[in-house]
């Protein structure tokens, strides 16, 4: 039997290779949230953002444009038989839980990477709050990338796919992005940032990520069952 | 289950109810600050509160039936969830006329406890959109059952996040620490939550029963158009499938 942890890197750096070589995801997440800044910028009819209006905008954009990411992260596997492949091979099922949320995670990171400061340019009227956002950011990005995982995974095996992971994971991370918001709003204060109740969102975002990891974890390998 | 357990906690649901109601009505004490309208407490907090744990109690199910893989589980699963919804309905609609009456709003967002209903009610609304868009009987037991235990863990987890957002206004009868409910009325809240408790067991009975009696019917169908010796008996009633190919 194979560890799993080759297992996890095996399909770990089958997912990173195949999205550098198809762009599949990350150009159209990128692409989407870029667009979206635009939309926000004259629907709200301001040029300059800040405080719990700056961070509402950029964790919409960026929840938004996960969705995009989150909706294809199980579409090879079913259409080229990876599932399959998963079930016949004599490794770990959760394996392929933990390589698709990782490859999930690193999506997000690159998205935040270039997303993020662009931001900044549009919107920040000065950028001291960025530095301290990165917990924030790796905090939201951990439950969004396990409960992407596991709401992708359930949804491809259905008829209404891209329908279901929208309509499920939305009211899932409800929690996650009052806490997300929570911790950046004070942060993107034009006076520069504050830390009100910082150490709690993070708190209340590691417990979060913590259950749902578990409850992932235990939960998928139920899912691969045929 | 037999129908003679059904019948006896039907009664037992109507009388308790009765009796609750008719306690609200005419004993307990109204209420100094708030007045009759106060009394649609004795209805809201109970189904809010049975709708819950009829979620939870989906999730411990759902669990169940991942360990054993009994479809009784999962049948008990669905009801419970499907129940707690149609509770939910409840809980939102009286939580409204509450608020309009008691705080001039349909809909309060500085309230957590009803923002954070609203959302685990959304949630599991989407439980039957999921579960009917998988064809597989096995495989929508399953992942119904993967979506319930989710769910079940989600329901803590956000009544915190949610409150710790916002300031408290909603009345929190039993927390506070000189006062809370006379002893009248608490008797009553408590005999009410019964009722209201009672109530949706009988009707959790009642769906699975009707869940089992079309399950047989469809696998009596399924006997009997496999079964070509019978199928003269049957007339032209049920369609010869397969023949016409």
């Amino acid at each position: 039997m194979t560890s799993s942890f080759t297992a996890f890197k095996a399909i770990l750096g089958k997912d990173l290779r195949t999205e550098l070589r198809t762009m599949r995801s990350l150009p159209a997440m990128i692409l989407f949230a870029v667009t979206t800044f635009i939309i926000f910028r004259f629907g709200l009819d301001r040029t300059v953002l800040s405080g719990s209006l700056a961070g509402g905008v950029i964790w919409m954009t960026l929840l938004f444009a996960a969705i995009l990411g989150i909706n294809r992260i199980f579409l090879a596997e079913r259409e080229e038989g990876g599932f399959d492949a998963i079930r016949l091979a004599p490794v770990d099922r959760s394996a392929m839980f933990l390589a698709k949320a990782a490859a999930l995670f690193t999506y997000l990171v690159v998205l935040e990477l270039i997303v993020v400061p662009t931001f900044a340019l549009f919107f920040l009227p000065q950028w001291s709050g960025l530095i301290p956002m990165i917990p924030v950011l790796a905090g939201a990005n951990l439950g969004l990338a396990v409960l992407g995982t596991l709401i992708s995974s359930m949804a491809v095996n259905s008829r209404a796919r891209d329908l279901l992971v929208p309509l499920l994971l939305l009211p899932l991370v409800v929690p996650l992005m009052i806490a997300a918001t929570g911790a950046t709003a004070p942060l993107l204060e034009p006076a520069g940032p504050t830390y009100d109740d910082y150490g709690t969102w993070l708190l209340v975002m590691a417990l979060y990520d913590g259950i749902f990891c578990l409850v992932g974890y235990t939960v998928f390998e139920f899912l691969l069952e045929d | 289950m037999s129908g003679g357990g059904l019948k006896a906690i039907s009664i037992a649901t109507v009388i308790t109810l009765i009796i609750g109601f008719g306690l609200v009505f005419f004993w307990t004490p109204m209420d100094a600050d708030q007045g009759f309208k106060q009394k649609i407490f004795y209805v809201h907090v109970p189904l809010s509160v049975v709708a819950l744990a009829g979620f939870i109690a989906g999730g411990i199910e759902g669990f169940r039936h991942l360990r054993t893989n009994n479809n009784r589980h999962d049948l008990n699963s669905y009801v419970f969830i499907h129940l707690s919804v149609v509770f939910g309905v409840g809980a939102l609609l009286t939580g409204a006329i509450w608020a309009k009456a008691s705080w001039g709003h349909w809909w309060v967002w500085e309230e957590p406890t009803l923002v954070s209903f609203l959302i685990v009610f959304l949630m599991y609304c989407t439980y039957y959109p999921f579960r009917y868009a998988i064809e597989d009987r096995d495989r929508q037991a399953r992942y119904a059952s993967v979506f319930a235990i989710t769910a079940g863990a989600f329901v803590p987890l956000n009544f915190m996040a949610v409150r710790m957002a916002d300031s408290i206004i909603h009345p929190r009868v039993f927390a506070t620490s000189e006062g809370g409910l006379p002893a009248s009325m608490l008797f009553t809240f408590l005999i009410c939550l019964l009722g209201i408790g009672l109530l949706w067991v009988t009707l959790v009975k009642l769906e699975q029963l009707g869940k089992r009696a079309s399950g047989q019917v469809s696998r009596l169908r399924r006997a009997l158009d496999a079964d070509p010796g019978r199928r003269g008996s049957v007339g032209g009633r049920i369609a010869p499938s397969g023949e016409v190919r």
